[in-house]
């Protein structure tokens, strides 16, 4: 007994034979309360009569669970507008999934967050906007969101779940990071993410107005740091990501292709992650193959999994086991082609790309949009709501 | 003496697939070894930490002398994590 006694799973691929898809994200619909301009979720989103049925998800779910997937991620859009919900978690649960709520908490009552809890729901992580409202209810466009929200967490903790908060940080919000740490407190979030956007779907057509600078993003980061220091590890745990457009290496992106991630998106296409739809591959549905045929045959599964598909200069890189030469979708949307590495690399030859961006050489002309509903936000009104409101008072 | 319990935030659970124990908790998870698994199996809000290092010399007699330092070691290693609290 005297040997490491506890090893943290890292899963490398090192060859094209897969392990089990230990994460598995069901998206059960694109369709959200809220119109956040961050929003992940692709542009072109799907139509509600294409979502998979109950029927389809339970039996993916069943899948799943056998072939060895462990954690599993209801989120959307907004998965609480499915009103199957329950009997999905409740089968997940049945098969011994730690299941993940991910909500906006908008559509979440009492009743159904007791029902839930009594299906088995393991754990629920809320999304905020913003820690005032003024600014909560600008940036996801929806009125009184932001007490709704309050109300939520409040009952979260009443019925005893975990509850991680989300807070998706961008230009127009990171400033006012003491009152995100002020309301993670008073909420007693157990873990809080505090995750600086990365660009994908909406917020990559966002991206010239949402991006941070360097200076707000040291200044944000440092606040959190003082925090920590100052409460000595007491309440919340902080989890600060920062977009990796400032990086010098890129992310190890879903801890690999086809390593350990398995998204469905709501009308059934399978992906190695949430994005990957971008790509210009040709995706499997759930509806079509099994979920086993998909993880361990399929092309687009294996077009990019392990190491040996690795360009140059990935292929020499003795850090390439870290990272497998970063994300498919960045290297894609800002070169071109999805087989380049990841420009955040200061190795890859496209690094200077994120040097444009960053130093806004070429400053986007079109305004800020909400997400569907296409919109434009009134950016003078978003900049002195956040810059002038001060946090509201969370009385408990 | 102190009884150990589990943090209510971490759920200890067998994966059949993967054939050990994993400690689950919001979007992640830990694996543990044969020997991390054994003595968090132990720990039930009931026992103190040399009431697990019994248990585990009743379950495992020919376990090694210094059975008592590593489970101890692990007990602080788990409690660093806050996979444990004593109270």
């Amino acid at each position: 007994m005297s040997e490491a006694i506890v090893t943290t799973s890292t899963n490398k691929p090192t060859s094209p034979t897969a392990g089990p898809p230990l994460w598995l994200l069901a998206e059960l619909t694109y369709e959200c309360p809220l119109h956040c301009p961050y929003c992940s979720n692709p542009v072109q989103m799907t139509a509600r009569e294409n979502e998979c049925d109950t029927e389809t998800w339970l039996n993916v779910l069943t899948q799943g669970r056998e072939m060895g997937a462990v954690q599993l991620g209801f989120s959307g859009g907004e998965p609480l507008l499915r009103k199957d919900l329950e009997v999905l978690v409740k089968h997940a649960s049945d098969l011994g999934f730690y299941t993940n709520l991910i909500t906006s908490g908008i559509g979440l009552t009492e009743k159904r967050i007791k029902a839930l809890k009594e299906a088995g729901l393991d754990h629920i992580q809320l999304s905020f906007q913003a820690a005032n409202a003024d600014a909560n209810d600008l940036i996801g466009n929806k009125r009184h969101s932001f007490s709704q929200k309050l109300h939520i967490a409040k009952l979260i903790k009443q019925y005893d779940y975990p509850m991680v908060l989300n807070f998706c940080l961008t230009a127009q919000n990171i400033d006012a990071i003491d009152e995100v740490l002020e309301l993670s407190q008073a909420l007693k979030g157990d873990f809080v993410e505090l995750a600086t956007v990365q660009y994908y779907g909406w917020a990559h057509l966002n991206r010239d107005h949402l991006l941070p600078s360097k200076d707000q993003l040291e200044r944000a980061e440092s606040k959190v740091n003082v925090w920590r220091e100052q409460h000595n590890s007491a309440g919340p745990k902080f989890i600060f990501v920062t977009p990796d457009y400032y990086e010098t290496r890129p992310k190890a992106c879903m801890n690999g292709w086809g390593s350990t991630f398995l998204t469905v998106t709501p009308d059934g296409s399978a992906l190695p992650c949430h994005s990957a739809k971008i790509l210009p591959l040709t995706f499997p549905n759930v509806k079509e193959k099994s979920l086993q045929e998909i993880w361990h045959d399929d092309f687009s599964f294996n077009k990019f999994r392990g190491l040996d598909w690795l360009p140059k200069p990935c292929q020499d890189c003795d850090e390439k086991e870290k990272d497998f030469g970063g994300c498919r979708c960045q290297a894609y949307m800002l070169t071109g082609d999805m087989h380049n590495t990841d420009p955040v690399c200061d190795k890859s030859p496209h690094h200077h790309l994120l040097a444009d961006i960053i130093n806004d050489k070429n400053p986007s002309k079109q305004p800020l949009f909400y997400r569907d509903p296409k919109t434009e936000i009134p950016i003078a009104v978003l900049d002195s709501i956040t810059t002038t409101i001060q946090p509201d008072k969370i009385n408990e | 003496m102190r009884k150990i319990t589990m943090n209510k935030l971490y759920k200890l659970q067998f994966e059949k697939v993967q054939d050990s124990y994993v400690l689950l908790f919001p979007e992640g998870m830990v694996n543990l070894n044969p020997s991390a698994a054994e003595i968090l199996l132990q720990v039930d809000g009931q026992k103190s930490d040399q009431d697990i290092i019994q248990a585990l010399r009743v379950k495992f007699p020919d376990a090694p002398d210094d059975l008592a330092e590593d489970v101890l070691d692990f007990l602080v290693h788990a409690q660093s994590k806050e996979w444990i609290c004593s109270e």
